[in-house]
């Protein structure tokens, strides 16, 4: 147990390893201990600016939302207004065809009655003929009376 | 050891005693007797010492290097987990010590703490096991425990003490460096009590650091020695309960060396006293 070079041998010994721990083993280990470190912050952080997205993409949703429904109710109550604007419309194009067909068949029935007359006119006459033949018992020359039977006619 | 003729003080002696070698005669040979080894004076080397530390120097920075060749900032598993958290605790016992900023003071703790720990460890080896296998490869002395020797001790202090004096000048100047030592606390008038006092409290850092370390160990080890002195169906009820306490021990003394180096590097590195 006496002192000797040994000692010596020892510092130099001590001294190389820590110079070896210094270079080659302490940097390596503290990058990676640092770059963990900083690898965690940032996943808190981008948890953090996450949750923070989220948030607004919900505030935004909630509003667009909001603003569809609003949309989707104007909507609704044009269609409404435009419906019942149709069914006005039509009813006041159904009023103007009921108008014109009523007036074209009332048309048609003057018609017919003032052609109905003229044939009864006409078959009146040719009765009043005949029997005025009959009454004579001779032939009556239509044409010498014709203008008399005209005349009748028109009284008819 | 085993032999019938050898009384217990002959044994303690053969445990204490190192396996010095040197050159003599003109010839390299290890000394057979604590006398022999005497003779040698101061240069000749401790082998087991200088053995012991070199292999478990080398375990350290093998075992590190490997976990630091495949660093990776993801998940840590098995060796890297174990290897950051020694890490992380050294870097935290520096940044709680030490207020400067050095490359050199984190990776200095962690091979102390390290090194130190490993070379006391080596104390809970049972006492018989490696002197009897170096006995049987021709050694006649083997002294397993590094920190149980002065010379490793004293030689990691002066390697301490040299880190002191010299980051001491470089961050305060040469003059400021001997102005601290002559200056204070008297004044200029006292310079010779001031040059005394501040002597005597630079030199009792590295001799306090060296001989902590050293008499814990040489005590601990001394106990292991005397407990196997006593019949051996009887030594495990002394030797587990010391062995346990000794973890601490070893652990303990070997974060006293490493925290008692930061601070003294920590004063080194500050302008005020």
């Amino acid at each position: 147990m006496n002192i000797n070079a040994t000692l010596l041998g020892q510092t130099i010994m001590f001294a190389m390893f820590v110079w070896f721990c210094m270079k080659i083993v302490w940097p390596p280990i503290i990058g990676a201990l640092d770059a963990r470190k900083k690898l965690i912050a940032d996943g808190l952080a981008a948890g953090e600016r996450g949750k923070h997205d989220l948030e607004l993409a919900a505030k935004r949703s909630a509003e667009v939302l909001r603003e569809a429904k609003e949309k989707a109710a104007e909507i609704i109550a044009q269609g409404d207004r435009r419906a019942s604007e149709i069914i006005e419309e039509a009813k006041l194009q159904a009023k103007a065809e009921h108008d014109r067909i009523v007036a074209a068949g009332s048309a048609e029935v003057d018609q017919e009655v003032f052609r109905a007359r003229e044939q009864l006119r006409m078959q009146v006459s040719a009765i009043a003929l005949a029997g005025a033949g009959k009454i004579l018992g001779r032939e009556i020359d239509a044409k010498a009376h014709n203008d008399l039977l005209e005349k009748l006619v028109t009284e008819i | 050891m085993s032999s019938e003729a050898l009384t217990s003080t002959d044994y303690i002696r053969h445990h204490l005693q190192n396996l010095t070698c040197g050159l003599q005669g003109g010839h390299f040979h290890c000394a057979h007797s604590a006398d022999e080894a005497k003779a040698m004076g101061f240069w000749a080397l401790n082998i087991d010492t200088l053995g012991v530390s070199l292999v478990l120097g080398l375990v350290f920075l093998f075992f590190f290097r490997q976990v630091a060749k495949s660093a990776a900032q993801g998940v840590p598993s098995g060796a890297q987990n174990f290897v950051e958290w020694i890490i992380e605790f050294i870097d935290n016992s520096v940044r709680g010590s030490f207020t400067g900023r050095s490359a050199l003071v984190a990776p200095l703790a962690l091979t102390i703490f390290v090194w130190i720990f490993l070379m006391n460890l080596m104390d809970l080896i049972p006492v018989d096991y490696i002197p009897f296998v170096a006995e049987q490869l021709g050694a006649s002395h083997f002294k397993v425990v590094p920190s149980t020797d002065p010379n490793a001790t004293i030689g990691m202090a002066i390697g301490v003490f040299f880190l002191v004096i010299f980051y001491s000048i470089k961050i305060k100047g040469l003059g400021g460096f001997v102005g601290e030592l002559t200056l204070q606390p008297f004044g200029k008038f006292g310079l010779p009590v001031n040059l005394f006092l501040e002597g005597v409290n630079l030199i009792a850092k590295p001799i306090s650091l060296a001989l902590r370390l050293f008499g814990n160990m040489y005590a601990g080890e001394m106990i292991f020695i005397l407990i196997a002195l006593l019949p051996f169906y009887v030594q495990w009820t002394l030797s587990l309960p010391w062995a346990i306490f000794h973890i601490l021990i070893v652990t303990l003394q070997a974060f006293i060396f490493m925290t008692l180096t930061i601070v003294y590097l920590d004063m080194a590195h500050q302008e005020h006293h």
